[in-house]
């Protein structure tokens, strides 16, 4: 193996920069001349805009302070979304207007009411101050449940009912003959709580414009420039793409609250050529949780039948989904495409039927969040299974074995239109069972309970469709997007090799591991490759980073633009060696003429390349710079099983993770380290939902988890040291048999942590987040029951 | 707007702030210092940590004012020139950051754990991190990555 090859445990290449403070994220960057942008946000969840009076800003020194009144007579649009949704009916979905800057109405809090420009941030913000605008308050609607009652508030008086639309997938008839003949009928209702993003970066955009050449650019902290330039340019802006550039630099982490198009984006862009001068605004934290997307938000009822064996017959889900006060992005799609689509789970149950409603509220905007709808599906496919081992005296690890799609019966077409190429789910769970001692927890349990604690065990076995996604798959089903991606590789003339992919970054550490595939195909040492991400001016085109689709996707456009680059490489070389084609291998960095000793190293090839003074004109063209789009056959299906054990505090309530255990099939790996570190912080985003974030709103709309003060982010005590393991079965339909690892962490945990909690307190309702106060109350609850 | 003075890394630097500048901002924007990242309003993710006369300190606590006079240490001058810190060396060795937002505010509570002990526990070493939140690595590389750095430093054996 190549020492910096794929599958070395290779240092990152991107970590120098961070650790010596040299990172460049965007708000570390800052323009000749630049003003600063504050926006002033509305107080209220749901009210009129009656009136705005800039004149005093104006008078105490504000640079400019633009309203929805500037940006609708500038003929911009609304922010579009990008996944169109059908009713069952067929009609489409309800899509209101989003617009850059409220015009006559504010729908949420942090709704976007005026922007403060002046000289410094300090200033804006004091000026902010002092726009007056005077709000006629309206009811607000919160819960999306409520939402769709009749008489609720109405968020957009073009959208009755607060409906955005009544989705279906899978086949009715099927799944209630099931239930007709079921021995027994688990049923279940889950919250899944809504979450803050909570990248440790806070967002942040400069828009620039240069009347010298009529060019635009944007530096934002995107995980995918491209699709920001095509969503601004040519929906809201009317710009073309050729006068504007997309820079995302150095990104302090998305879990997808990065990808959509974000109004604060198309501001400062539009505003700078307003103004004439460089436009920089940095979110407070306190603002991000007003205005960076949000995630899950599910309310569900779900009802599973089996038989008197325990095998599943047939499982059926209804849920409501919280879109928030407008369509973000990709929202559409999280609730339906990305949630019900995995609701078969790692299991054989043959009829599956899910009904999806989603609702308009005077909340932040929900959409994509690490996972993005499988977590959800995670969680109710996985509490429902173990509530039924549960009820019907089953072990749940027994139950799950028994209904588990066999290695053999790949690949499988689920009832919910996915299908899975590859994986062996038993292995994933018999491993993770071995790791974690299973059958030594009846001691371990015994121990706990002479120190007067409560212990538990909980699994939890999930599937994903990742690698986002074949655009024939994605079209049908409603995105107005396809979602392949693009790598060039260029080779320089010494050799060194630079490697520019529409992928994005932002933790992942493309840098490196994009590097290792180059390493190993081409021969060439890490140090000499480059890897460029995050600038539309110098990427050919990309649709970024999300979905666990770098590797799987971006990775695979890389491997076919190094297969392209090692074609010609083997044409100069039978030139250069005057050799057939057909007889010039590439091995280890050389080209060799079978059965021969002449052989030529790629760098020398590379400098023929550049140097073709001899070169037979109408067969070789000069030059070794190889572009590839790659667009995915099918989803990838990373899987795996997730067990956690709990110690519970009876008289406080207090939960403590004993032991975190996940293995998981990932397919491929590249850098084990680095999917490592994945697995490790997706799983800690699970631990998070289950035992303590919450954005909470209240009647009124006004989120009381607003701050770091109140939503509680998980810490370093609040877990051990995790056991992470793979089980790896190559992905069948790409080069690299990857399946990307991502979101696993994200998806498997959370359930798994609440089923030990569930385990241990006997209390099968404990709903997300199992907070001490949540806890202790289940248990005493429970307890007063019985002595009842 | 007072002028302000202090020795970071170093080098004595001064420059004109208002009164109400945090030393965050003056770090990052009057000295150029962006090494010293701000995640939160509300003094709790711990991003921009800085040492000031010795003592790790969340630098959105302070004014720059307070600071006139005083001796700072931010990230970037942690390694000696092109030299990597045991304690840099450590991150990567370990895995110990991915987005590398909170790692400046890791590295310098890290260090100042690492003064005032030497040899912590892997619960010592959570409890001090109560005041730096990653969103990235669940925490699992940045505790290895300080018990590496106390090994290294030659404090755990």
């Amino acid at each position: 193996m190549n020492e910096n090859g794929i599958g070395a445990r290779v240092r990152r290449k991107e970590d120098k920069r961070f650790i010596t403070g040299r990172g460049n994220y965007t708000d570390d960057i800052n323009r000749h001349g630049q003003t600063h942008a504050v926006f002033l946000r509305s107080p209220h969840a749901h009210a009129r805009i009656v009136s705005i009076d800039t004149k005093a800003a104006m008078a105490a020194g504000a640079v400019a302070v633009l309203t929805g009144k500037d940006v609708a007579d500038a003929g911009i649009n609304g922010l579009p979304c990008g996944w169109l949704i059908h009713n069952k009916d067929g009609s489409p979905m309800k899509e209101p207007g989003h617009p850059v800057i409220a015009l006559d109405r504010v729908r949420h809090v942090g709704d976007i009411v005026a922007m403060v420009i002046a000289e410094s941030k300090n200033q804006a913000k004091d000026l902010a101050e002092l726009v007056e605008v005077d709000y006629e308050v309206l009811p607000a609607a919160v819960n999306a449940v409520e939402a769709l009652k009749p008489g609720a508030p109405q968020v957009h008086d073009d959208v009755e009912g607060n409906l955005c639309y009544d989705w279906h997938l899978g086949e009715k008839d099927p799944v209630d003959a099931a239930f007709a003949q079921a021995a027994h009928v688990t049923k279940l209702d889950v919250y899944n709580n809504r979450l803050a993003p909570n990248a440790m970066e806070p967002r942040a955009a400069i828009g620039e414009y240069d009347r010298a050449t009529g060019e635009h650019t944007l530096y934002t902290t995107s995980q995918n420039p491209h699709v920001i330039r095509l969503l601004m340019g040519a929906f809201v802006l009317g710009l073309p793409e050729h006068k504007l550039r997309v820079v995302s630099p150095d990104v302090g982490g998305g879990f997808g609250s990065k990808i959509f198009h974000y109004a604060e984006e198309a501001a400062v862009t539009w505003a700078a050529k307003v103004v004439g001068r460089p436009i920089k605004w940095n979110s407070d934290r306190s603002e991000a949780f007003i205005s960076d997307a949000q995630g899950r938000d599910h309310h569900t009822h779900a009802e599973l039948a089996l038989d008197n064996d325990g095998k599943f017959l047939g499982f059926r889900v209804s849920t409501t989904a919280n879109m928030g006060a407008y369509l973000s992005t990709f929202s559409t799609s999280i609730p339906t495409y990305l949630y019900a689509t995995l609701l078969a789970g790692l299991y054989a149950t043959p009829a599956i039927y899910a009904e999806v409603k989603a609702a308009f509220t005077n909340t932040v905007p929900v959409d994509a969040y690490r996972g993005a709808g499988r977590p959800e599906a995670c969680f109710v496919v996985e509490s429902i299974v173990d509530k039924a081992a549960r009820e019907t005296g089953r072990d749940p690890a027994a139950l799950r074995k028994l209904n588990l799609i066999p290695a053999s019966a790949m690949p499988y077409q689920t009832p919910v239109a996915l299908q899975y190429d590859s994986g062996d789910f038993v292995k994933n769970i018999d491993d993770a069972l071995k790791v974690i001692d299973y059958d030594g927890f009846p001691a371990r349990c015994d121990a706990s309970k002479k120190k007067g604690m409560l212990r538990g065990i909980g699994l939890s076995s999930y599937i994903e469709a990742c690698g986002i996604a074949p655009s024939t798959v994605a079209g049908a089903l409603g995105a107005r997007a396809g979602l392949y991606e693009s790598a060039e590789v260029r080779v320089h003339p010494t050799g060194s090799v630079t490697v520019f992919t529409g992928s994005h970054s932002h933790g992942q550490g493309h840098e490196t591991t994009f590097a290792q595939i180059v390493c190993e195909r081409l021969g060439v040492p890490i140090e000499n490759v480059e890897v460029v991400h995050g600038d539309t001016g110098k990427i050919p085109f990309g649709m970024g980073t999300y979905g666990s689709r770098s590797l799987a996707v971006g990775g695979v456009a890389l491997h076919n633009s190094l297969e392209k680059v090692i074609a010609k490489g083997r044409k100069i070389a039978a030139h250069m060696m005057e050799a057939a084609e057909t007889d010039v291998e590439f091995k280890d960095g050389h080209y060799r003429v079978a059965g021969t000793d002449k052989e030529l190293a790629f760098g020398a090839i590379a400098l023929q390349a550049y140097v073709p003074h001899n070169f037979p004109h109408d067969e070789l063209e000069p030059g070794l710079d190889e572009t590839s789009f790659y667009d995915p056959k099918n989803f990838t299906y990373p899987n795996g099983c997730h067990i956690c054990e709990v110690e519970i505090d009876p008289d406080t309530g207090v939960t403590r993770i004993e032991r975190f255990v996940a293995v998981d099939d990932f397919g491929n790996i590249i850098n084990p380290m680095i999917v490592e570190g994945q697995v490790h912080g997706g799983i800690m985003q699970g631990i998070g939902q289950a035992l303590c974030e919450d954005c909470i709103y209240d009647e009124s709309g006004q989120l009381l988890t607003g701050s770091y003060m109140d939503y509680c982010m998980p810490k370093a005590d609040m877990v051990p040291f995790y056991e992470v393991g793979t089980n790896v079965v190559p992905c069948t339909h790409n080069a690299l048999g990857v399946k990307g690892a991502g979101e696993a962490g994200t998806i498997g945990a959370a359930a798994a942590v609440i089923n030990a909690i569930r385990h241990a307190t006997g209390v099968g309702d404990i709903q997300m987040p199992a907070t001490s106060q949540r806890v202790w109350q289940a248990i005493n609850a429970s307890a007063a029951q019985a002595a009842e | 707007m007072p002028t302000v003075s202090m020795t970071v890394n170093g080098r004595k630097m001064s420059g004109e702030c208002e009164e109400r500048t945090l030393l965050v901002s003056f770090l990052r924007e009057t000295l150029g210092l962006t090494g010293t990242h701000v995640g939160c309003d509300t003094s709790q993710c711990g991003a921009c940590c800085v040492h000031v006369n010795g003592d790790s300190v969340k630098s959105c606590t302070l004014l720059a004012v307070q600071a006139d006079g005083a001796e700072i240490t931010t990230i970037e001058g942690v390694a000696n020139g092109e030299e990597l810190h045991a304690i840099q060396e450590a991150f990567r060795d370990n895995h110990g950051l991915q987005c590398g937002f909170c790692t400046p505010g890791m590295i310098m509570s890290a260090l100042d754990l690492l003064k005032h002990n030497a040899n912590p526990s892997e619960t010592e070493i959570r409890h001090h991190l109560e005041g730096n939140l990653c969103r990235c690595t669940g925490y699992h590389n940045i505790v290895k990555s300080i018990q590496a750095a106390a090994v290294a430093m030659g404090g755990a054996s």
